[in-house]
């Protein structure tokens, strides 16, 4: 299996994808003869021309406005925003026209969008938001965030075969800073949780780059930690997070995002209401405080949840 | 008008009155407090709907707006499904899910607007850019309102558009009013002005005349199919009725309903098709009772099933792109549809 960093096996995921069909197409902000902002379509304008891989106006809201125009005519559109956080102008044509349409007259709405996410290198109050849980309210969009170069490759196919509108995080501290081995050829991955590393004493639930954190963090705690990697935020697993629940009965639940109303409330909501007598101390929440992300460095590293933060959650609630 | 045979301009007239009956009778069960929520409709506007919808192909793709019922009925939504739509039944089109003229039957080749105005424009965009992304000779339209004019996503889609020189054609349904705000706080300059800053044409027709509209469409169309890229169509009309039944209209002038009320849409077709040979009275019958018909098997179609409200939220299986539509189409473009088929693309 060749080894990719996560921005290639993205990368190979759209190539692959366009090969195999011709009704999938990028379009986005510079992604076209510059490759886009993070060099995901390199190449691709030699490969596939300039009409697959489209440069568009700087439009949000007409990036995926189109993108559903084209989805319900038989195209599959992937749409790169060029941060996440400019999916904010685009906001109304994904929450209201793509997640809806199925709903009120069953037309599926085959598209997706990519969100370079996430902070930890001075991107300041606009390049570097975690949105996800904006779309997780949102229904009739599903919401995937991989951990690593092997998800983020399936989990990219998958979003690009899915008859739905689906939101697709990839963090862009992991584009060069993961590899992993990659397994060639399409293949797609499943959007339910994994279990990171398994363990009996206590579960770190996490998703995108805080799964690494968590992992890091768990690595010399003197006690079996779980590391449960969601992959997937719609559909949530909540099979797997409430199993793994029964099995450690402690739980850190970790968002980069700000707290209030982030994925990992959404866990806890579900753990408190379902699981409650399996637990054996209080939920714990690591995320960012309900602040913008600031620019300076030391700053935004009092805001991002480090991997201080996560062993010391974890170190209070083993000693619970 | 050559393009249009004598059946054709009989099917324009039955269209709008059939739009009419239809509409007249869901505002009667409106207030008979059988049709929850509000009620919106298009009267006076029938001709904007209807003439453009017309002059589109089976295979061309239409995003029409609330005050566009004609356009459902021209691509050969059924009367009955459109009223158990307004009552929230489970047989109307969107099976109670959504109200009154937000929906498109994936069959008919139509999609559903939302409320948020003009996002239509940037969704037949992106149809206009597939079509031409596979080298289809096929066009996009959507209508949209004067009020519409002053979002970001009209600007984003004309743009686009322009750019792209898309096969897209833009119907701008100036009805002098958005909800109460009249056109002089909407816009400094008509929009129709804006088109030639975005790279292509603006016209203006009369919107109340069906044939004109069809017209104007029509020939936005063929350049479109021609490669010409976009068109934006001012069709000025008339809002006769209030935002929603709700409304009063107090803000509106009584002596600018009472000119409009002269120029009304379907008195105007009939007199051509009066003039046809055609028995017009005959026709409105037909109409009416077609309707009297559909209201009655509307009124006798049950509630959806409350169990099925978290239902079909998510798609299964392989999509199924809008459909070709069942309507009798104008002669015209069946014809011109031929045409494109047989061209090389």
């Amino acid at each position: 299996m060749p080894e990719m960093t996560y921005l290639e096996a993205i990368s190979d995921a759209l190539r692959e994808e366009m090969r195999a069909d011709e009704r999938v197409f990028v379009m986005g902000e510079d992604v076209g003869a510059f490759g886009g902002a993070f060099k995901v379509t390199d190449g691709f304008a030699e490969e596939f021309g300039e009409a697959r891989v489209m440069d568009t106006p700087l439009a949000e809201a007409a990036i995926v406005g189109t993108a559903v125009g084209a989805a319900v005519v038989g195209m599959r559109p992937v749409c790169e925003m060029q941060f996440a956080d400019f999916v904010a102008c685009g906001f109304d044509q994904l929450v209201n026209v793509a997640g809806k349409t199925h709903y009120r007259f069953g037309l599926a709405v085959p598209i997706v969008v990519r969100l370079p996410s996430g902070g930890g290198f001075s991107g300041g109050p606009f390049h570097s938001q975690n949105p996800e849980a904006w779309f997780m309210h949102a229904p009739g969009l599903k919401v995937v965030a991989p951990s690593t170069a092997e998800d983020a490759k399936g989990l990219l196919t998958a979003a690009i075969r899915d008859p739905n509108p689906v939101v697709f995080l990839e963090h862009k501290h992991l584009y060069r800073r993961v590899k992993g081995d990659v397994p060639a050829g399409a293949y797609e991955t499943p959007m339910t949780a994994r279990v990171a590393r398994p363990g009996s004493d206590l579960t770190v639930i996490a998703y995108g780059a805080m799964v690494h954190a968590a992992l890091e963090a768990t690595e010399e705690l003197g006690a079996s930690v779980e590391v449960l990697d969601l992959r997937s935020l719609v559909p949530l697993d909540t099979e797997a997070i409430l199993t793994s629940v029964a099995k450690t009965s402690k739980i850190v639940i970790v968002d980069e995002a700000n707290e209030t109303c982030a994925a990992g409330a959404q866990v806890a909501a579900l753990i408190a209401e379902r699981a409650f007598e399996q637990l054996d101390g209080p939920i714990r929440r690591v995320a960012s405080p309900d602040v913008p992300i600031p620019f300076s460095p030391p700053l935004e590293a009092a805001v991002l949840p480090s991997v201080d933060r996560i062993r010391d959650a974890c170190r209070d609630l083993l000693d619970y | 008008m050559e393009a249009l045979s004598r059946a054709d301009r009989v099917e324009l007239l039955r269209a709008m009155l059939l739009m009419r009956a239809i509409e007249a009778r869901a505002l009667a069960l409106y207030k008979q407090g059988k049709v929850p929520g509000s009620f919106y409709d298009g009267f006076g506007q029938e001709a904007v709907s209807v003439g453009a919808a017309f002059a589109m192909g089976p295979r061309d793709r239409l995003c029409p707006l609330h005050r566009d019922l004609g356009a459902h009925l021209v691509r050969g939504v059924e009367p009955a499904r459109i009223l158990a739509q307004y009552l929230g039944r489970a047989s109307g089109v969107t099976g109670g899910r959504d109200g009154n003229v937000h929906f498109g039957d994936p069959a008919s080749g139509v999609m559903g607007m939302v409320s948020m105005l003009p996002d239509m424009m940037c969704v037949a965009t992106g149809m206009a850019m597939a079509f031409k992304l596979r080298g289809e000779q096929r066009v996009a339209l959507t209508w949209f309102g004067d009020g519409a004019t002053s979002r970001g996503d009209f600007h984003e889609a004309m743009n686009w558009a322009g750019v792209q020189r898309l096969p897209v054609v833009f119907v701008l349904e100036n009805n002098q009013f958005a909800y109460s705000t009249p056109l002089a706080k909407q816009f400094a300059v008509d929009p129709v002005e804006r088109a030639r800053v975005y790279g292509f044409p603006g016209m203006t027709v009369d919107g109340n005349d069906a044939e004109a509209v069809f017209e104007a469409v029509r020939v936005a169309r063929e350049r479109a199919l021609a490669g010409g890229g976009p068109t934006l169509v001012e069709a000025v009309t008339m809002r006769m009725h209030g935002h929603a039944a709700h409304d009063d209209m107090r803000y509106v002038p009584p002596e600018l309903l009472a000119e409009w009320a002269r120029r009304d849409p379907i008195e105007q077709q009939e007199r051509r098709v009066d003039e046809l040979g055609v028995d017009v009275a005959a026709l409105r019958a037909e109409v009416d009772d077609e309707v009297a018909a559909a209201a009655e098997e509307a009124l006798a179609a049950p509630m959806p099933d409350p169990a099925h409200a978290v239902h079909g939220v998510f798609a299964t299986g392989e999509p199924e792109p809008l459909g070709d539509g069942r309507a009798p189409w104008s002669g015209f473009a069946d014809e011109a549809a031929a045409r494109a088929e047989a061209a090389p693309a």
